[in-house]
């Protein structure tokens, strides 16, 4: 069946995208030795955040400054807004110190999202490296609540070591639903890891799903993305079945400053989800 | 010796190649399985056989006397395990140890390779299909060494 | 290109408003100075060119003396001068480094201020000061410009509050050329010189035969309601004759040109052209450019505290897409060299804004050719790519490495 979903385009539903909420930290947890999650909530009168899977909030460290970070939380359950974030810099080292009770400013949502609702009635194949399966796993949640709407439903994700490996409870969990397809592989390992070492593209060539009739999802570092669809490609699935999530400087999140433009694009607002056709080119050209 | 050739013959390595080398690699081929935990071949050894792993994973490993046993990267079921013994020094670059049980054919390289000085086109059909394993692995090794997922 | 409504709040006085839109009159002698202190009568703050430090600026006007009677501008790549006329034109002169941007997109601007309540913390919002601006002496190629980042800031999905109730506000008297900039192209790019929409009044300054005067035309109902508190007549042919013949020696005149046809596809095929080493060699990354630049529309945001770290506050500040941190993510920059960064900004400029927002970014004003210390000319740069278009040329090793 031919699979070309129509691009989810959802603009912010706050009136003023340039103000940050205050939002209260309702905790705050530690996933591996460099990345951390925030569940969050408005405080009081704030209204909840509804979110598509695939779209970022700038996060606000009052007197710090601003990031975009993708949110990485259920989308029916929006009353807890969910961050997961490495710690690159000072803001996100100013958010780690956050303790319980303490705000942060939120602006957002913004973005284009991942084609959850297109990609119905094909098989779903998501491949995650490192920090990327945290955009992901929104984009999962609303697949599995809606499971009878799709075919086979695969998971590959890399990461560079046993210890970096994301969500491990979840991941088990999904796995043992026996609906999902979960193939986690590390780039490198040490003696007592008994799982695949490799990098995640080596993944694709045995992962159960029909390339004429998939739609894959693809985050991660920017060459992790390229050589996956290279391999996605190998397999036989189209170009313009393949979506991924592209990431640049960004200030304002609103179209207005021009940090994020990546080519004729503004990521901001065009993105950060792609249907990879559009970016095939632009990709090509160093420093563009 | 039949049931081998057939499982050789319906392998996707070797699919393309004549009826006759077919028939000669399963004579030159036997079933192996190792246990968990099995050295399947050890760094340093001479690299004579090369294995089609059937079931099971395995692990290429290297050991670092100050770090341990490393893993490089894993092969399943599928995948082709060994191809020093088709280069020179025909030597064993790294260890291959059983991860879970594994059953694998075992192929007799070293008679093969004597085979294919004798026979070109044996030795081109075996090196046609072994360089694409070896880019395969350059491109994954490569990518791996990227270490895409550290801090700048 | 429509016709702007700005809306202007409507004046208190004024006699017959029954002068019908377009229809050209002459205002003479004391015209302008009246024409000031009507603008001035009706609240609005009146900006409009002033010499000043050896250039012509925008700024605030007094009266009509403030303008700079008698002055020219002699321009040419990297090289800016004044020049006494031999006559007392008043518009006599072709564009300086500041554009309209600069009241309607200011340099800095505070977002909002915040303060810490306990863990939490209290947002205000800047309330704007709604500012009623006239800006006196607007040439054709800066409506044009001034259109284009409407399409940025105020017609897109989210709007700029600042830039639109500055906008939507602003009261515009437009000015016809009578002076051709030594790098001016706007005949290459369709915007100008004739000024024929966005404006509230507009003016063509004639100067023949021991006479000076305007032909003026209303565009909007506001700037008929202006005209009318100002003494002024219907024009004579011959005079409006006249007006044509201002325009039509501007048009010939230019000082560069750019054959725009195809100019986006040559861009987007000439991405590895040798030419972008070459203008990375001259290229200083000052910014200029984009300072002076009357569609550049970059900014960033600062997040700033008092030392107490209890109060907070967001700026916003022009910004260059030259700056080596422009584009920096994850411990790097994704532009580190001139290269891709002067290319960054022609191939947008002239390219991916097409794409963005269906019209060229570049209004052909020159400035970035007159203001670039080391006069790198865009519509050289365009020239020289175009000779050696990459479907035309074999494609050989560069300096970035690609083979």
């Amino acid at each position: 069946m031919s699979t070309t979903p129509t691009e989810v385009r959802t603009t912010a539903t706050t009136p003023e995208p340039m103000l940050p909420r205050p939002y209260r930290v309702q905790r705050i947890r530690q996933e591996t030795s460099d990345t951390f999650t925030l569940e969050l909530e408005p405080e009081s009168g704030g209204q909840e955040l509804e979110f598509a899977p695939g779209q970022f909030n700038m996060l606000y460290a009052f007197g710090v400054g601003e990031v975009p970070i993708s949110i990485s939380g259920d989308p029916i359950r929006p009353a807890i807004l969910v961050h997961t974030t490495r710690e690159v810099g000072a803001v996100t080292r100013a958010m780690r110190k956050l303790k319980r009770w303490d705000s942060l400013g939120v602006r957002g949502p913004f973005g284009v999202g991942w084609p959850v609702v297109p990609a119905r009635g094909a098989d779903v194949v998501i491949v995650a490296g490192g920090i990327g399966l945290a955009p992901l796993r929104p984009a999962l949640y609303q697949i599995l609540a809606a499971r009878k709407y799709y075919g086979r439903v695969v998971l590959l994700y890399g990461t560079r070591t046993p210890a970096d490996i994301l969500f491990r409870r979840e991941l088990q969990q999904w796995r043992s639903g026996f609906d999902l397809e979960v193939h986690v592989t590390v780039d490198r390992a040490m003696g007592n890891w008994r799982g695949n070492v490799g990098v995640v593209t080596t993944l694709i060539s045995r992962a159960p799903f029909d390339p004429h009739s998939s739609v894959a999802m693809v985050c991660g570092p920017e060459i992790m993305m390229r050589f996956t669809v290279q391999e996605l490609e190998r397999r036989g699935v189209a170009l313009e079945n393949i979506y991924l999530s592209m990431e640049r400087n960004m200030k304002c999140a609103v179209g207005f400053c021009g940090h994020c433009q990546f080519g004729p694009t503004f990521i901001c607002k065009d993105g950060p989800v792609f249907r990879y056709d559009r970016l095939q080119s632009l990709l090509a050209i160093r420093e563009i | 010796m039949e049931t081998l050739e057939r499982i050789l013959v319906e392998h996707p390595f070797f699919q393309g190649m004549q009826d006759e080398y077919l028939k000669l690699l399963a004579g030159c081929a036997s079933n192996a399985r190792f246990d968990p935990g099995q050295f399947i071949l050890r760094e340093g050894e001479d690299a004579n056989q090369f294995y089609l792993i059937r079931h099971g994973k395995v692990a290429l490993e290297v050991f670092a006397p100050e770090r341990g046993s490393i893993t490089i990267q894993t092969l399943g079921e599928g995948e082709v395990l060994g191809w020093s013994w088709l280069v020179p020094p025909y030597r064993w670059r790294f260890d291959a140890r059983a991860i879970d049980l594994t059953r694998a054919i075992a192929l007799d390289g070293k008679c093969l390779r004597e085979k294919s000085e004798r026979d070109c086109c044996l030795g081109y059909e075996l090196l046609k299909r072994f360089s694409q394993v070896m880019v395969e692995h350059l491109q994954a090794t490569r990518f791996q060494l990227l270490n895409v997922y550290d801090a700048h | 290109m429509p016709e702007s409504e700005t809306a202007s709040p409507a004046s208190a006085a004024t006699a017959s408003v029954d002068q019908p839109l377009r229809h050209q009159f002459v205002l003479e002698g004391q015209g302008l100075q009246m024409l000031l202190d009507a603008l001035v009568s009706r609240g609005y703050k009146v900006l409009g060119p002033t010499l000043r430090d050896g250039a012509i600026v925008y700024d605030e006007l007094s009266s009509a003396a403030d303008l700079p009677a008698g002055w020219t501008d002699e321009q040419d790549g990297g090289t800016y001068r004044l020049k006494k006329r031999d006559d007392q034109a008043l518009f006599g002169y072709a564009v300086g480094p500041h554009s309209w941007k600069n009241f309607l997109f200011p340099p800095t601007v505070r977002l909002w201020q915040a303060q810490r309540r306990e863990a939490s913390f209290e947002i205000e919002a800047e309330q704007h000061e709604p500012l009623k601006m006239a800006f006196l002496g607007v040439r054709s190629c800066e409506l044009h410009a001034m259109a284009t980042q409407d399409k940025v800031f105020r017609d897109g999905n989210y709007a700029d509050p600042l830039y639109k109730s500055r906008r939507d506000n602003v009261f515009i008297v437009a000015v016809n050329c009578g002076q051709a900039g030594g790098t001016c192209f706007c005949v290459s790019m369709n915007t100008g010189p004739k000024v024929t929409f966005g404006f509230d009044l507009v003016v063509t300054e004639v100067l023949e035969a021991g006479r000076h005067y305007f032909v003026v035309e209303a565009g909007t109902e506001a700037g008929v309601q202006v005209l009318a508190d100002l003494p002024h007549r219907p024009v004579l042919e011959e005079e409006s004759k006249a007006a044509e013949k201002v325009l039509a020696q501007t048009a010939g005149k230019m000082g560069r040109s750019m054959d725009t046809a195809g100019i986006r596809e040559l861009l987007y095929r000439n991405y590895e052209h040798p030419r972008w080493d070459n203008v990375a060699g001259r290229c200083l990354t000052c910014a200029n450019c984009t300072m002076v630049c009357p569609t550049c529309f970059c900014s960033t945001v600062e997040d700033v505290t008092d030392l107490k770290g209890d109060h907070a506050e967001r700026w916003r500040r022009w910004d260059s897409c030259f700056t080596t941190d422009f584009s920096y993510i994850h411990g790097g920059s994704v532009r580190s060299t001139p290269r891709a960064r002067y290319r960054q900004w022609m191939t947008h400029k002239l390219a991916t804004w097409i794409d963005q927002f269906g019209t060229s970014g570049c209004v052909g004003c020159g400035r970035c050719i007159t203001w670039c210390p080391v006069g790198i000319d865009i519509t050289e740069e365009v020239r020289a790519i175009k000779e050696t278009d990459a479907s035309t040329t074999s494609r050989k090793g560069n300096s970035n490495g690609n083979a």
